[in-house]
């Protein structure tokens, strides 16, 4: 028996730097470092062990559609122990939303072959934490989304979902595709080792016509929405800031009182 | 008028808030038409009238609670045949993103996520958006098909209108996809008896200040002078001692209250990106030089183990 894990990663830019937007309102991708999403780091952990945990000869791919310097994502996940990894990579992808990149990914999905997809909960970029979803309706596979804790066995995965009103039980039989949360087990360092052994594994780099998918599909020009205006949010004014000195919690309550929250 | 279609977010029949801040964001864009399933689904009408429904359409069966978003799509693609709406609303819960994303995928329509805004367009609903941890904010438009849009808790103030509300039946057929992911078990979230933490008007937070599962009381005593939900930092979670689900962060859940008080938090990006829309926004951190303090409305340099019992002793004196 085997296991074929594709794991979606996404390159972003660095949260803690100074994300803006470019002229046509995309994000802009020169100016802040990227790198692997973080949350995506947890689905390419899962799968790593549910490799572990396997009698069955399993195959983790990763994949990412992106641009060029996507591929540092890919290394990233290959030193943590991916075995491959597809770029999916055009020129005429720049711009496209999540439902054309649930598209890009389908494709790509179906033509390098899977029993599993692992997706991270959301991109720290758009946090949008729907192409998971999305992802499932294309390929028309169960979808076990936003998993605190995953397993794999006999063909089915299981897993626990921990919502707003209740923690749920999941089960689905395979292929599936799965999100997991930052709650599912903290992703490990790629080791020396690892990093070396990164090199050596195959990147494949697809484009659009790879994926028998038109330019006109995707892209800014054919997104489903429109972002017509970003603005800078306006920098709060300053706080008065007081120091302790006795009568914090009493000064803080008069504010608030002045404030008609008491 | 166009119709909107609102998905009615309640438990056995009673309606969470955030449904009653869509209808009041619907009303503005067209005629609200609330499509509510599952057990208790007609039990809600009575209430979304009240705040605008025209029509509620039902549904019930047990595929609702027994799997996982899809049969929930199903019926909102059929409310969607059924009325043909210039718009589809859902809050922004995990759970809502996931059925507004693949309702949109079906209908060839674009989507947009975690709105906070919604105003009557041109060309159709324009949604405000509260980016990159709400260091910006973006107008924009779906461009193709039925504008499906999933709004954040908080984003707006409740208006009642009251409407017909008449109840329907909405007809359903579930699709093959709908039975497969089974739900095995639930445990239901215990209740606090304080305000959901997405719905509470003030929040109180806490963090690695803290420093300790048992010094969370401090928080909880704050929070409950003030009947405040409460918060904790990712750092808090990870240590284990408060639950995730009262995460606010990236993470976790995103807050817009009226008023947010953060103790022993530092500020992260992370956690801002959760907090940062709150309409104002104390802090109380021993460290002058930690970040929280450039969103704050008002801050106190202190030791929180002097300041929150302190400032929680005024609150119950002077609300007597
Ligand atoms: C992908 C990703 C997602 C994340 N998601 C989230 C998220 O959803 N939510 C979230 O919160 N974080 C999130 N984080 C983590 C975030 O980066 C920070 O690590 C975290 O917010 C720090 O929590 P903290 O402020 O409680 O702890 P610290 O940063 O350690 O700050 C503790 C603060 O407490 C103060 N303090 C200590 N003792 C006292 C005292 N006695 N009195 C007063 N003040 C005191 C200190 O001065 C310090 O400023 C995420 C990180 C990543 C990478
Ligand atoms: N461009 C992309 N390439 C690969 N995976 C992606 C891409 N965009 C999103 N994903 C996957 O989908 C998850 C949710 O993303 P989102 O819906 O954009 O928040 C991410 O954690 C990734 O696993």
């Amino acid at each position: 028996m085997s296991l074929r894990i594709v794991v979606t990663v996404k390159y972003v830019p660095d949260a803690t730097g100074d994300r803006h937007f470019a002229d046509d309102l995309t994000v802009d991708r020169d100016d802040v470092d990227g790198l692997l999403s973080e949350l995506d780091e947890y689905a390419v952990e899962q799968a790593l062990q549910i490799s572990e945990n396997s009698d069955d000869d399993v195959e983790i791919t990763v994949l990412t559609v992106g641009p060029e310097d996507a591929k540092d994502a890919l290394r990233k996940a290959l030193s943590m122990g991916a075995d491959k990894a597809i770029h999916v990579e055009d020129d005429d992808l720049h711009g496209t939303d999540a439902i054309g990149t649930s598209l890009v990914l389908a494709k790509a999905v179906e033509k390098a072959g899977y029993d599993l997809v692992i997706s991270g909960m959301a991109s720290t970029d758009g946090t949008m934490g729907v192409v998971p979803a999305l992802l499932a309706e294309r390929l028309g596979v169960p979808q076990v989304t936003l998993l605190s804790e995953v397993s794999v066995g006999d063909g089915t995965v299981r897993g626990r979902r921990d919502g707003d009103a209740a923690s749920e039980q999941l089960e689905a039989s395979l292929p599936a595709v799965v999100s997991v949360t930052d709650q599912s087990g903290e992703a490990r360092y790629p080791s020396f080792k690892g990093i070396m052994a990164a090199k050596k594994k195959p990147v494949q780099s697809w484009d659009l016509s790879d994926l028998d998918i038109d330019e006109d599909e995707v892209g800014l020009e054919n997104a489903y929405t429109t972002v017509d205006s970003a603005a800078e949010r306006p920098a709060r004014t300053a706080g008065t800031i007081v120091k302790d000195e006795g009568e914090g919690g009493k000064q803080l309550a008069e504010f608030l009182a002045g404030q008609k929250f008491i | 008028m166009a119709e909107v279609l609102v998905y009615v977010d309640h438990v056995d029949g009673a309606v969470r808030k955030p449904t009653l801040e869509l209808l009041t964001l619907a009303r503005r864009v067209g005629e609200p038409v609330a499509v509510a399933l599952g057990n208790g689904a007609a039990d809600t009408a009575a209430t979304l009238a009240e705040y605008g429904a025209v029509k509620v359409l039902t549904h019930e069966a047990a595929e609702y609670a027994d799997y996982l978003v899809v049969p929930k799509v199903d019926a909102l693609q059929a409310a969607h045949e059924a009325v043909s709406p210039a718009a589809v609303l859902v809050s922004s819960s995990a759970e809502g993103k996931e059925i507004a994303a693949r309702l949109a995928l079906r209908l060839g329509s674009g989507i947009i996520t975690d709105a906070v805004d919604l105003e009557a367009g041109d060309e159709g609903p324009v949604a405000t958006q509260s980016v990159f941890a709400a260091s910006y904010t973006t107008k924009s438009r779906v461009s193709k098909g039925t504008p499906v849009i999933t709004v954040k808790p908080n984003s707006t103030a409740v208006e009642a209108a009251p409407a017909a509300g008449a109840v329907e039946a909405l007809s359903v057929s579930f699709s093959a996809q709908a039975t497969g992911t089974k739900v095995t078990g639930r445990t239901p979230r215990e209740s606090t008896g304080r305000p959901e933490l997405t719905e509470a008007a003030i929040v109180v937070s806490g963090g690695r200040g803290v420093n300790g599962a048992e010094n969370f009381a401090i928080i909880e005593a704050l929070a409950d002078s003030l009947g405040a939900a409460v918060g904790a930092s990712r750092a808090a979670v990870d240590a284990g001692w408060y639950p995730h689900t009262n995460q606010v962060g990236q993470t976790g859940k995103s807050v817009s209250p009226q008023l947010y008080i953060a103790s022993g938090i530092s500020g992260a990006i992370q956690h801002r990106a959760g907090m940062q829309t709150s309409k104002t926004i104390v802090a109380v951190n021993k460290d002058a030089e930690a970040p929280i303090f450039d969103l704050v409305d008002y801050g106190v340099v202190g030791d929180l183990f002097d300041v929150v019992p302190q400032l929680t002793e005024e609150i119950k004196t002077r609300k007597g």
